[in-house]
C-alpha cells in the first residue's frame, strides 16, 4: 500500500512529533527540580524546595479551589445537557438537526477573547455581577461544545436498534440503555469529560474579563506570577498536574483504551 | 441516510411525542448557547458601531481597516494562523499513518504524547518555550555543542519563536482528528485501487486523501481558529513586537478603555473564525 520510503518518513515524523510535543513538558518537569531560582539546564543538582512552596504561592489555594469548582461544575452540567442534546441530534427526528449540532459546537472555534469581552459587556448590561456565577455560566460555553462534539460523533456511530434488540430479548428499557448504550458510549463520555475539565481548568481568554481582584482563576494567577516573579514553583505545580493527568490517562487506557478515545476525539 | 432507517424503532411511537421529547432533550443546551453565546455576540456587534454619545458610527471600523498599522495587525493574526496550521498539517498527516500502524504499548505511548500536552497549561508550555529559546537556553546550548553555530542566536521574542511555540501548543488539535480518520481507513480500498492498476500517487490522491478529508478539515478548522485568535502564546513569546488582533482587543479593554474599538477588533476576529467554520462545514458536507 505504501512504499518503504514513505513508511520511513511517516515513522520519523511520528517520533519527531512525539518528542517535539514532549519537549516543553520535559523542561517543566526538569525545572521543577531545579536547586536554584533560575532555570539552568542541565541542572546542577536536584531539589524539592519548589514543591514545598506551591501551597504558599500568593492566593494559590483560593484560585485552585475556584478553578476546580468551576471546572467540575461546568463539566458536569455540560455532560448532562450536551449528552441529551447529542442523543436528540443523533437520532435525527429533529428538524435541522445538523445545523443545531453545528451551532452547539461552534463556540469551540470562536475566539475565546472575543467571547470574553462580549460576556463582560452583556453581564454588565443585564446587571449580572456575581463573579462566581458569571464564571460558571461563561465556562458552560467553554465546556458544552467539547461535550456536544464528542458525544454527537460517538452517538452517530451508535446503532439505536441495539436497544430495541435488547428489549426484544427481554431487557427492560432502562436495563438495555444501561447495558448496551452506556458501555458503547463510555469512551466518548470519558473523553468529553476529560477535555471539558481541562478546557475549563486551563481557560484564560474567557475568564480574564470576568474575574475580579478577590476571585482569580488559577491560569490568571499563573500568568500574573510568570510576569511578576517567575521561579520554578509554577513548574512544580504543573508537574503535579501533569502527573495527575498521566494517572487519569493510564486509568482511561485500562478502562476503554486510548485508541478508542482518540477515535472519538474528532 | 441509512442511519435513520437503521435507528427506526420496530414499533413506531407517535411522531409528535417523539419530536417533542427530542426538543426537550435539546432545549437546555440550546438555551445556554442562545443566552450565553449568541446574545452576547450580537450585543458586541452593537457596541462596535456605537459612539460614546450613543449614536451610530463606523469610526471604529474605519480606524481598524483604514490604518496601515491595524491592517498589519490583522495580517499578523492571519499569518500566525496560516503558518501554524500549514506546519501542523504537514507534520501531523504523515505521522498519523505511522501512528495508525503502531500496535500495543508503542501505540499507547504515542497516543499519550498527543493527549498529555493538553493537560499542561498553555501558559506553562509557552513559558517552557521561553526557557528553551533563551540565548543561554537549551536549544542554543545544543546547537553550539554540536557545532552548528558558534555564538548563541537570538530566538526568543522573534517570529520563529512564536511559530514554534504555536505549532507545539496547537499540534494535538490537528493530529487527533486526523488520526481518528486514518485509523478507521479501510486498507482494502487502496489495495483494490492498486490491483486495478493505479500508481501509488493516484491511490493517494484519488483514494486515501478523499477518505481522510473529514479529519483534515476538522483539524485545519480547529487549529486555524485557535491559532489566529491565540492570546497567551504571542504575549509570552514575542510580546509587543508582534501585535495581533487578540492582543489589540485585550489592550483596548484592559488598558486603553476603548470598548468600542475593542469590540470592532473582536468582530473582525469573529468574522475570520465564522468564515473558517462556514467553509469547513460546507467542505465536509460535500459528497466524497
Amino acid at each position: 500500500m505504501m512504499s518503504r520510503l514513505a513508511i520511513i518518513v511517516c515513522w520519523v515524523l511520528a517520533i519527531g512529533l512525539a518528542l517535539f510535543l514532549l519537549l516543553p513538558l520535559v523542561v517543566i518537569v526538569a525545572a521543577s527540580f531545579s536547586p536554584t531560582p533560575v532555570f539552568d539546564l542541565p541542572l546542577s543538582g536536584a531539589s524539592l524546595r519548589w514543591y514545598g512552596r506551591i501551597g504558599r504561592l500568593d492566593g494559590f489555594w483560593p484560585s485552585l479551589f475556584l478553578s476546580l469548582q468551576i471546572a467540575v461544575l461546568s463539566t458536569a452540567l455540560s455532560l448532562v445537557a450536551g449528552t441529551l442534546a447529542a442523543i436528540a441530534i443523533a437520532r435525527g427526528r429533529l428538524p435541522g438537526a445538523t445545523a443545531l449540532g453545528t451551532l452547539l459546537v461552534s463556540p469551540l472555534m470562536m475566539p475565546g477573547l472575543v467571547l470574553g469581552i462580549a460576556l463582560l459587556q452583556y453581564f454588565r448590561m443585564i446587571g449580572f455581577t456575581a463573579t462566581w456565577s458569571a464564571l460558571l455560566v461563561a465556562h458552560l460555553v467553554v465546556t458544552l461544545p467539547y461535550v456536544a462534539r464528542t458525544m454527537i460523533a460517538g452517538l452517530s456511530r451508535f446503532d439505536f436498534t441495539l436497544i430495541e434488540a435488547a428489549r426484544t430479548l427481554g431487557c427492560t428499557y432502562a436495563g438495555s440503555v444501561m447495558r448496551v448504550m452506556v458501555p458503547a458510549l463510555a469512551p466518548s463520555f470519558l473523553i468529553a469529560g476529560l477535555f471539558s475539565l481541562l478546557a475549563s481548568f486551563d481557560n484564560y481568554p474567557v475568564s480574564i474579563f470576568l474575574t475580579d481582584v478577590r476571585s482569580k482563576t488559577l491560569p490568571i494567577r499563573m500568568l500574573q506570577y510568570i510576569e511578576e516573579a517567575p521561579d520554578p514553583t509554577l513548574a512544580a505545580l504543573s508537574t503535579l498536574i501533569l502527573a495527575g493527568t498521566l494517572v487519569l490517562l493510564l486509568i482511561s487506557d485500562r478502562l476503554v483504551g486510548l485508541h478508542r478515545m482518540a477515535g472519538t476525539a474528532d | 441516510m441509512t442511519d435513520a432507517v437503521l435507528s427506526a424503532p420496530i414499533v413506531k411511537p407517535a411522531p409528535d411525542r417523539e419530536r417533542l421529547a427530542a426538543f426537550g432533550f435539546v432545549a437546555p443546551s440550546l438555551l445556554i448557547i442562545a443566552l450565553v453565546f449568541v446574545l452576547p455576540l450580537a450585543l458586541l456587534l452593537g457596541v462596535s458601531v456605537l459612539d460614546p454619545k450613543g449614536g451610530v458610527t463606523s469610526a471604529h471600523y474605519v480606524r481598524l481597516l483604514g490604518t496601515p498599522y491595524y491592517l498589519g495587525v490583522i495580517w499578523n493574526s492571519l499569518r500566525l494562523g496560516l503558518l501554524t496550521t500549514l506546519i501542523a498539517f504537514l507534520v501531523s498527516y504523515p505521522a498519523a499513518f505511522a501512528l495508525a500502524r503502531a500496535r500495543g504499548p508503542l501505540r499507547s505511548i504515542l497516543l499519550a504524547t498527543l493527549f498529555l500536552p493538553l493537560a499542561a497549561s498553555v501558559i506553562v508550555k509557552a513559558f517552557a518555550w521561553t526557557i528553551l529559546l533563551r540565548s543561554d537556553g537549551l536549544i542554543n546550548a545544543v546547537l553550539i555543542a554540536v557545532g552548528i553555530i558558534e555564538d548563541p542566536i537570538r530566538m526568543i521574542f522573534t517570529q520563529t519563536a512564536l511559530i514554534v511555540g504555536a505549532v507545539n501548543i496547537f499540534l494535538p488539535f490537528m493530529a487527533l482528528p486526523i488520526y481518528a480518520v486514518v485509523a478507521q481507513l479501510d486498507g482494502r480500498y487502496a489495495e483494490a485501487a492498486a490491483t486495478l492498476g493505479a500508481s501509488p500517487l493516484v491511490v493517494f490522491f484519488r483514494v486515501i486523501l478523499p477518505l481522510t478529508l473529514p479529519g483534515i478539515i476538522a483539524g485545519v478548522a480547529l487549529v486555524f481558529s485557535l491559532s489566529v485568535s491565540a492570546y497567551v502564546v504571542p504575549t509570552l513569546l514575542v510580546g509587543e513586537k508582534y501585535p495581533t488582533l487578540a492582543t489589540t482587543i485585550a489592550k483596548a479593554y484592559l488598558l486603553a478603555r476603548e470598548p468600542g474599538f475593542g469590540a470592532a477588533a473582536g468582530v473582525v476576529l469573529l468574522a475570520i473564525a465564522v468564515i473558517v467554520v462556514a467553509l469547513s462545514a460546507t467542505l465536509s458536507r460535500e459528497p466524497k
